[in-house]
């Protein structure tokens, strides 16, 4: 049994309270940990995921404790390359927070920084529902801190919302937990997938009821509507390399709806079917729809981005909630490009807000680096948009595609066209406000002009937008390691029983006790 | 006794809700407290309930109780503990710095009629 597979949350775990205990006044010390720490744990995931892209399941037994009695940490195609995303993420966000100085703004930006890294790779790896529950938490907690960063009333005021919400959340999680135990008597994931089979045809309202609860929990997180209330004002409001950070976060909920819903509770088992698939296909193209008529609405641009993702999380979720191999391999190949393209223009709308007081959609007159920061709103935009060349588009098409065997094939075709041309419109109509009218602007003398971003920011979001690029560059490689991926997830046995069978501690008790 | 616990959990629930509605800070929270106290109690109940069982193997006993949703609650309790602990701090600090405790959003965005123009 190898160790690395835990690295994820163990490396950050260390990391941070080391940079607290030991590095608390040394902003520079404190940078050079973070990121030399996230760089690592870009290593690590990489051999992780390369361990596990010939389908491998990677079982950590923690105090090699047997399943269902011990906690495990699994490592497949899904989890790996999800950690990988996020540890790649994570490093052009770390830049950008040190390049525009955002991490000197307030205390402990690396130390809740690390910590959250910890909770979405806890999250990710996890094969036990509960410890799920528990790295939901963690990361939670780092995210409150990181979501006030840098103080402001307005900051504060959304983040009691945001604390607030995600608490109700969390009750929530725990309400479905003790219905999910209080039925089946296990918690592990791979145990209750067995479990939950065997539920008798005529005792399944508990396990319905368990099932739509955790749903629901997911889908705050996911922000699918009407469960998106808390996105648009916190993510608006938070630090733009948190807001950047947090474009993971709706993943996370993404993530957990993909496993939970393919492995415990696959689309044919009898005892929860015809639960989701009346209303959770119309609530996501209800979040598409809603995202982007948002776009299109939005006075502010950091408001425009929030619904920019509550739209791409729609797309995500249509494309999930169809529970067809080629859905959701199509969905995982939108979930990364939909995460680089909201972290990058994130982080440009704080680019836009260092040359200006605000950031509502007015013209004002131009800043230096002006013209390299719209070149980027630009790209950025066409890749969220999905305009070709870039990957949205290709997403998309994949989407659509998948959609065709739908039964509401004509509503998922329908809303996601009209609802990207709604897009383009309300990026188009941002950008030319925001860059273009603003070169016809002078600006008043008595009025100096502010210093322009630092270059490691614009390379920290030229990094971002040279993924995205890659990532359409190699389509066509992704899109086959989604699908193999999409396959095992839908073929779950060698993963149930590589947890379930493994032999720990328990599987051979001693005679005589 | 399950009546008792099953309406416990209920009246919770009702309470906490009905205060989560109310939309102002203190009485937020007070219910998310309320709230986690009803999903502490449902947790316990989840592992069946028995009365003065125990949850370790001893020699000459035959009845045990559940004891994981003990360890789930434990958990639980420490994780609302201090998840209310950091919101009551947040709260704070938004009340003090706009001196008004709602949790909603304004009507007008007090930024917005300053530097609109």
């Amino acid at each position: 049994m190898s160790h690395w597979i835990i690295a994820p949350v163990l490396l950050p775990a260390l990391l941070a309270p080391f940079i607290v205990l030991a590095a608390r006044y040394h902003i520079g010390i404190q940078r050079v940990l973070s990121v030399a720490g996230i760089l690592a744990l870009i290593t690590v995931a990489t051999g992780l995921a390369w361990q596990a892209s010939d389908g491998t399941v990677i079982l950590y037994q923690l105090g090699d404790w047997a399943a269902p009695f011990g906690i495990v940490i699994v490592g497949d195609r899904l989890s790996t390359m999800m950690v990988l995303l996020t540890a790649v993420l994570a490093l052009f966000v770390l830049l950008y927070a040190i390049g525009s100085r955002w991490d000197e703004r307030g205390r402990h930006f690396h130390a809740l920084f690390q910590f959250q890294i910890m909770g979405i790779c806890g999250a990710f790896l996890t094969g036990d529902l509960f410890n799920l529950f528990v790295f939901f938490e963690v990361l939670l907690i780092a995210s409150y801190g990181l979501m006030i960063h840098a103080g402001g009333n307005a900051r504060l005021r959304a983040g009691v919302q945001y604390v607030l919400f995600n608490l109700l959340g969390s009750t929530l999680f725990l309400f479905a937990l003790g219905a999910i135990y209080a039925e089946t008597g296990t918690l592990n994931m791979a145990d209750l997938a067995n479990r939950a089979e065997l539920t008798s045809a005529d005792a399944t309202v508990g396990i319905r009821i368990a099932a739509v609860l955790l749903l629901l929990v997911f889908a705050i997180k996911a922000a699918v509507v009407p469960l998106h209330f808390w996105l648009p004002s916190s993510y608006a409001e938070a630090p733009a390399p948190v807001a950047a950070l947090f474009a993971i976060m709706t993943k996370v909920g993404a993530y957990a709806i993909i496993r939970v819903y393919t492995m415990i509770f696959p689309p044919d088992l009898e005892a929860t079917s015809g639960l989701f698939g009346l209303w959770l296909l119309p609530a996501a193209l209800v979040s598409l729809a809603i995202g982007m008529i948002g776009v299109l609405a939005a006075k502010k641009l950091d408001r425009l981005v929030a619904f920019a993702v509550i739209g791409s999380m729609g797309m995500v979720m249509v494309s999930i909630s169809l529970f067809t191999p080629e859905g959701i391999a199509a969905a995982l190949y939108y979930i990364i490009h939909s995460t680089f393209a909201a972290a990058a223009l994130f982080l440009i709308s704080d680019l836009v807000r260092s040359g200006r007081p605000n950031l509502h959609l007015t013209s004002m007159a131009p800043v230096a680096g002006a013209s390299l920061t719209a070149g980027l709103f630009f790209v950025a935009a066409i890749a969220m948009t999905g305009l070709p060349p870039l990957s949205g588009f290709i997403g998309k098409l994949l989407i659509l595609d998948a959609g065709f065997a739908s039964p509401l094939a004509v509503w998922v075709w329908a809303t996601i066209l009209i609802s990207s041309l709604i897009s383009v419109v309300g990026f188009a109509r941002a950008g030319s406000i925001v860059f273009w009218k603003a070169q016809s602007i002078e600006r008043a003398e008595d009025n100096p002009l502010p210093d322009p971003p630092s270059a490691l920011s614009y390379a920290a979001v030229g990094g971002l937008i040279a993924l995205l690029v890659a990532y359409t560059a190699f389509a066509g490689q992704a899109h086959g390691y989604m699908t193999a991926m999409s396959k095992q997830l839908f073929a779950p046995e060698p993963y149930i029983s590589t947890v379930v069978d493994t032999p720990g501690k328990l599987s051979k008790p001693k005679e005589g006790n | 006794m399950e009546f008792l616990i099953a309406s416990a959990i209920g009246i919770l629930t009702a309470a906490g809700i009905y205060l989560v509605l109310r939309l102002r800070s203190f009485p937020v929270i007070l219910g998310v407290s309320l709230l986690t106290y009803a999903v502490n109690i449902f947790l316990f109940t989840s592992g069946r309930i028995t009365i003065g069982a125990s949850p370790i193997l001893q020699k000459d006993v035959t009845t045990y109780s559940d004891p994981l949703p003990q360890a789930l609650v434990l958990t639980a309790i420490v994780i609302s503990f201090g998840m209310t602990a950091v919101v009551v701090m947040i709260a704070l600090g938004s009340y003090l710095g706009s001196n008004d405790d709602h949790v909603d959003d304004p009507k007008v965005e007090p930024s917005e009629t300053e530097d609109a123009t």
